[in-house]
Parts: structure tokens; sequence; C-alpha cells
């Protein structure tokens, strides 16, 4: 008999990764429609501490694999844990979120569990009649959203994309269960080798962290103005800079600025896209802002259906002048 | 090293918006009127790879594709980029399959072309944006699976990936057999030739059916299919976007901060 609602709720370093913390959110809202628990799946190395952080954020009951083997993420060997963790616990429903590892996770947890998985969903319920998970999601980029329900297997799991779900908020009174899971991987038996972890470059604010961000796209012709134009303004604001897929695809700037369905998600007080057109693509990865401001010099171009302030004019001037004038306010 | 690619036909993702339809009650993304779909941008990717690995290395390069009859025409192009054979996969009841029963019959045909050292396949496919089928495969087949690299190289029979992460990048080295999904950063998919067109419109795309590859009918198609789509739509947006006046850039701009000021934004 399958019940409750499990969350893969990944670590960062011993604590709860920002990401779990969605996953608590959303998963907790759809255990409480279904008046059944809340389980996650704490999974790692020297991640005690994660464990009664999840219990905090919601979870009844917490199933903590703790092994050197651990250490690092490894599709194998997370894949084997989780795998038995959803065997021994049996959740109705299994949610993994989209960070780098639970992207790469949760199809291959899917398939080792036989059962049906919905990709990169943005908005989660529970049909009160069927008492079915309803998962939807983007597809064609986001032209289209499609609903899905998986009826012939359990669990029935869903990844999640990133920033579309609220963070639960802790509550350290909170109690629940913690239960230490054995773990029978061998690190001699994985079939990769984890080389080298390379770290890109980059000063300031990380762009999934920023407050505002200011991208750019085709519409920029180069790299140049990235740096001479948006760039300045962006840090004068405390923010960082972005970038469309197509002017990552240019090599005019780093992959890692790029927002969008496979780049970055970003969700800022306040994005300012200059000279993109916004398709879905993009949109994928910013539609989740607080503010958008949309700067492009064609009125038809289809940001405006989704910005909730527009200007069109020449990005080149208004940026400048833009940046003056908050310098101004700002003092 | 003999490498797999594997295939998905997609509707041109760069098609206008405007023509962009789907079937809400049939739950298909359609394929614009007077616009030939195209290989899956990240599969063109996957076969630029390959090709690129069978420059260095030697081996042959074989890509096997799930779909109607028209995805010869994917197939054809892959060829007249260099791929060695295609494969297409092909039967009544292959039809509406998902993420499990397409992964199940290319999980069959790569066991039956049976020579790889390697599987390449894109990260994602355009149209539905699922990214399951790859790592599907190889639970299917036993071999492990790395996703999403913008690198990937052989030295002897270890397959040396570097795994995009949100602030850089993994290396990680694959012993063994294994499937590996390259994103849009790894390469620029050459063009075909006038003689690769040439070369592949001469050569032969076996069909594989059912009967041929030996599948469970309950693992295929709709039959095999874990998941449904109950609900396929536009979504709408308000397109309530307040524009900022001003007779110059430079006043719209300066109006821009004194507006958000306003909203008390910045």
């Amino acid at each position: 008999m399958t019940q409750g609602v499990m969350i893969f709720a990944e670590t960062s370093g011993a604590a709860l990764a920002p990401i779990a913390k969605e996953m608590c959110g959303v998963g907790r809202r759809l255990a409480d429609a279904l008046g059944e628990p809340l389980i996650a799946a704490v999974v790692g190395c020297g991640v005690g501490d994660a464990a009664q952080e999840a219990i905090a954020h919601g979870a009844d009951r917490v199933y903590v694999a703790d092994a050197d083997v651990l250490q690092t993420y490894q599709t194998a060997s997370y894949c084997t844990v989780l795998g038995q963790i959803a065997e021994q616990a049996e959740p109705e429903v299994l949610l993994v979120g989209m960070s780098d590892n639970g992207r790469d996770l949760g199809p291959r947890l899917a398939f080792r569990l036989r059962t049906g998985l919905a990709s990169d969903c943005v908005d989660l319920t529970i049909d009160a009649g069927t008492r079915l998970l309803e998962a939807t999601r983007p597809v064609s980029g986001g032209n289209a959203m499609a609903t899905v329900v998986i009826e012939k297997t359990r669990p029935q799991m869903a990844t999640v994309r990133a920033k579309t779900m609220p963070a639960a908020e802790p509550d350290t009174g909170r109690q629940g269960e913690i239960i230490a899971v054995d773990v029978s991987v061998d690190a001699a038996s994985l079939p990769v080798t984890v080389v080298e972890r390379v770290k890109a470059e980059s000063e300031g604010v990380r762009l999934e962290d920023a407050d505002i961000v200011i991208s750019g796209g085709r519409g920029l012709k180069g790299p140049d103005d990235f740096y001479a134009i948006l760039e300045p303004c962006a840090k004068s604001l405390g923010g960082t800079i972005g970038a469309s897929r197509a002017a990552v695809d240019e090599g005019w700037v780093p992959t890692q600025l790029q927002v969008g369905l496979t780049g970055k998600i970003v969700s800022p007080k306040l994005y300012v896209a200059c000279a993109i057109s916004g398709a879905a693509q993009h949109m994928a990865g910013c539609g989740y802002s607080k503010t958008i401001v949309a700067v492009n010099r064609d009125p038809d171009a289809p940001i405006y259906q989704r910005a909730n302030i527009g200007i069109v004019g020449d990005y080149k001037k208004v940026i400048p002048a833009f940046q003056a004038k908050c310098a101004e306010l700002l003092g | 090293m003999d490498i797999i690619v594997t295939l998905k036909q997609v509707p041109d993702p760069e098609a206008p918006k405007e023509t962009f339809r789907i079937d809400e009650s049939g739950m298909k993304i359609l394929n614009p009127p007077n616009i030939d779909p195209v290989i899956n941008g990240y599969d063109e990717n996957a076969i630029e790879a390959a090709l690129q690995l069978k420059e260095a290395a030697g081996g042959k390069v074989v890509a096997v594709s799930m779909g109607e009859t028209g995805a010869t025409r994917a197939l054809k192009q892959a060829m007249a980029m260099g791929v060695d054979e295609g494969i297409l996969l092909q039967d009544e009841s292959f039809a509406d399959a998902d993420a499990a029963s397409t992964a199940y019959v290319l999980a069959r045909a790569i066991e039956k072309i049976g020579s790889y050292g390697l599987i390449l396949c894109g990260r994602q496919a355009s149209d539905w944006d699922q990214s399951q089928v790859p790592s599907g495969i190889a639970e299917l087949l036993g071999l492990p699976s790395v996703t999403a690299v913008q690198k990937v190289a052989l030295q002897g029979d270890t397959v040396r990936v570097e795994r995009i992460l949100e602030d850089g990048y993994e290396v990680l080295d694959i012993h063994g057999p294994c499937v590996v999904t390259v994103s849009n950063e790894a390469n620029k998919p050459r063009y075909p030739t006038l003689k690769g067109i040439m070369t592949a419109g001469k050569k032969q795309i076996p069909v594989w059916d059912a009967a041929e590859l030996g599948v469970d009918a309950a693992q295929v198609g709709s039959a095999g299919a874990l998941t449904r789509v109950s609900k396929l739509y536009v979504p709408s947006f308000d397109g309530d976007c307040e524009f900022i006046a001003g007779e110059t850039p430079e006043e719209m701009g300066a109006n821009l901060a004194l507006r958000l000021r306003e909203l008390k934004i910045i």
C-alpha cells in the first residue's frame, strides 16, 4: 500500500540545498492535500543536520543515507540509494527538484522504479476526485503546456523546475522521525570516476542569486555592449548580467550567463531584457521574475506579452539614461 | 569505437511562432503546414560529436530513430552529414509512445545493432522537452549514463566527458560502454555536403518493425506508456504591459527609473 509524498531533499555541504526547501514546500502542500505524510530522502556524507532541517521544513519522516561513497553526486550511487529508499517508503508521489543533479537523477530513477515521470513541472496539484497527481509542464520550449497523469504505476514521479515553488519556512519546533538507511554501494563498483570539478570564473553576484538581472539578446550584435552598457548598469544596482541562448550560441558571453530552458532559471525582483524578442525558450528561465522590463526597438516583439513594463526604444540610449537616473535617485 | 546516435524528428523550432499548432483533443504537437520537420537540434549536436570522434579515432556511426515513414528524412540528413548507417524503427503499434515505451523500443534496437562503445543522444527533444529517453535506454541496457555534456572525448575504451553544472562543469571518466547526452554548448553541427547528400541518397534505410525487433507488445506505443497527457493547451498571457512614455529613449530610461522607484522595486 503506497502512501505519502516523498521528496529528494538535496544537500549542499551539510545543509539542505535551496531547491530542497522548495521541494519541502510543494511536497508538504501535496501531502496535506492527500492527508498523508511528507517523507524526505537525505543522501550524502555528513548530512545528519540536513535531516533535522528537513523536519523543520515540513517532513514527517526522513530517510538518511549517510556514507563516504555518497560525498559526491554520481548517477549510479544516488539512483541506487534513492531507489532503495523509495522501495522501502512506498510513496504515492515522488518529487525531485531540477538542480544539476536532480535533472540527471530523475529520469534514471523513474526507469529504475519502472514508473512514469512528468519532467520539469511548474505546477503540481492533487485532483480532489481521483486523488491523482496532476503535473503541468511546459512543452515545445514553453509554447504549450501539458498536464500529465500517471495512472498505472507508483510512485507518480515528477521533476520540478527550480524557483517555481515557494520554499517552506522552517519551524524548529516540528517533530519528525529519522530513519537511517544502510548504504551498500561499493565505490570500486561505480562505472564513472570524477576527475575534477571546474568552477567557472565569476565575480560579483551569482546570476541565480541576483535581485536585479539585466540581460541582452541577439539584438546586442556582439559581446561589447554586455560589458560596456549592461554590466555597468547592473553593477551599479548590485545586480548582474544575463543573456539569451542566441547570445551564448554566438559565443558573445559564457554559457553560465544563459537564462532559459536549458540555462539558468532566475526569479529576481527586477529582470530587464534588452533586445530580447522573448522566445518561449528564454521566458522559461525568467518568467517567474517579480517584475519584467522589456527594452526593444520592435514594438511587436512577443516579450511585451510577458513584460510588466515596456520601453520601445534603443537599449544603447535607454540603459545609460536609466543608470544615471537611478544613481541620482538612490544617491 | 562504434557509436550509435539516437534521433528524433521534430517540428522545426525555428518556425515562426504564429505557425505553432497543437491538437488539443489528440494531445499532439503538430507540424506547422509547409514547414518541413527537422532533426531535433540537440540530436544534431550528438551527431556532430559522434562524427568528430569517428574522425579522431575511427569506427562506425549508426543513427537510429523511432518514427513514422517521414522520419527517414531525419535519418537521410544525418547520413548526409556523415553518419554511416541509418535505421528506422517503425510499427503501427509504436504510435502514441511516451518516454518509457520509446526508450524500450530504442533499447531493443540498440541490442540488435549489438556493436557499440558509446551511445550519444541529444540532451532533450525540442517538442516535448522531457529528457527522459536517454536515461531510460541506459537503465534498460544496464549502462552508465551521463547527461548534458559540453565535451566528449575518447581515451581508449574510456569516455571522458564534461558535464555542465550551474557554476562550471565536472570532468568524468566513464569506463566501458555508456549513454551520454550532448548539449548545445558542445559544438556547432556541420551542414551536409553535396557529396554527403549524394552518398546518403544512394543508401537504403532498413525499417525494423515490432516483429523484427522481437518486442513485447505490452511495452510499446500507447500500451507501454506509463504517463498520459490529460490536457494540452497554449497558455495565454494577459499582456497588460505598462509602456513608459518619453520623447526620447534617454527620457524613457530616466522615466523607467522614476517608475521603478515609485513601485519600490529599486
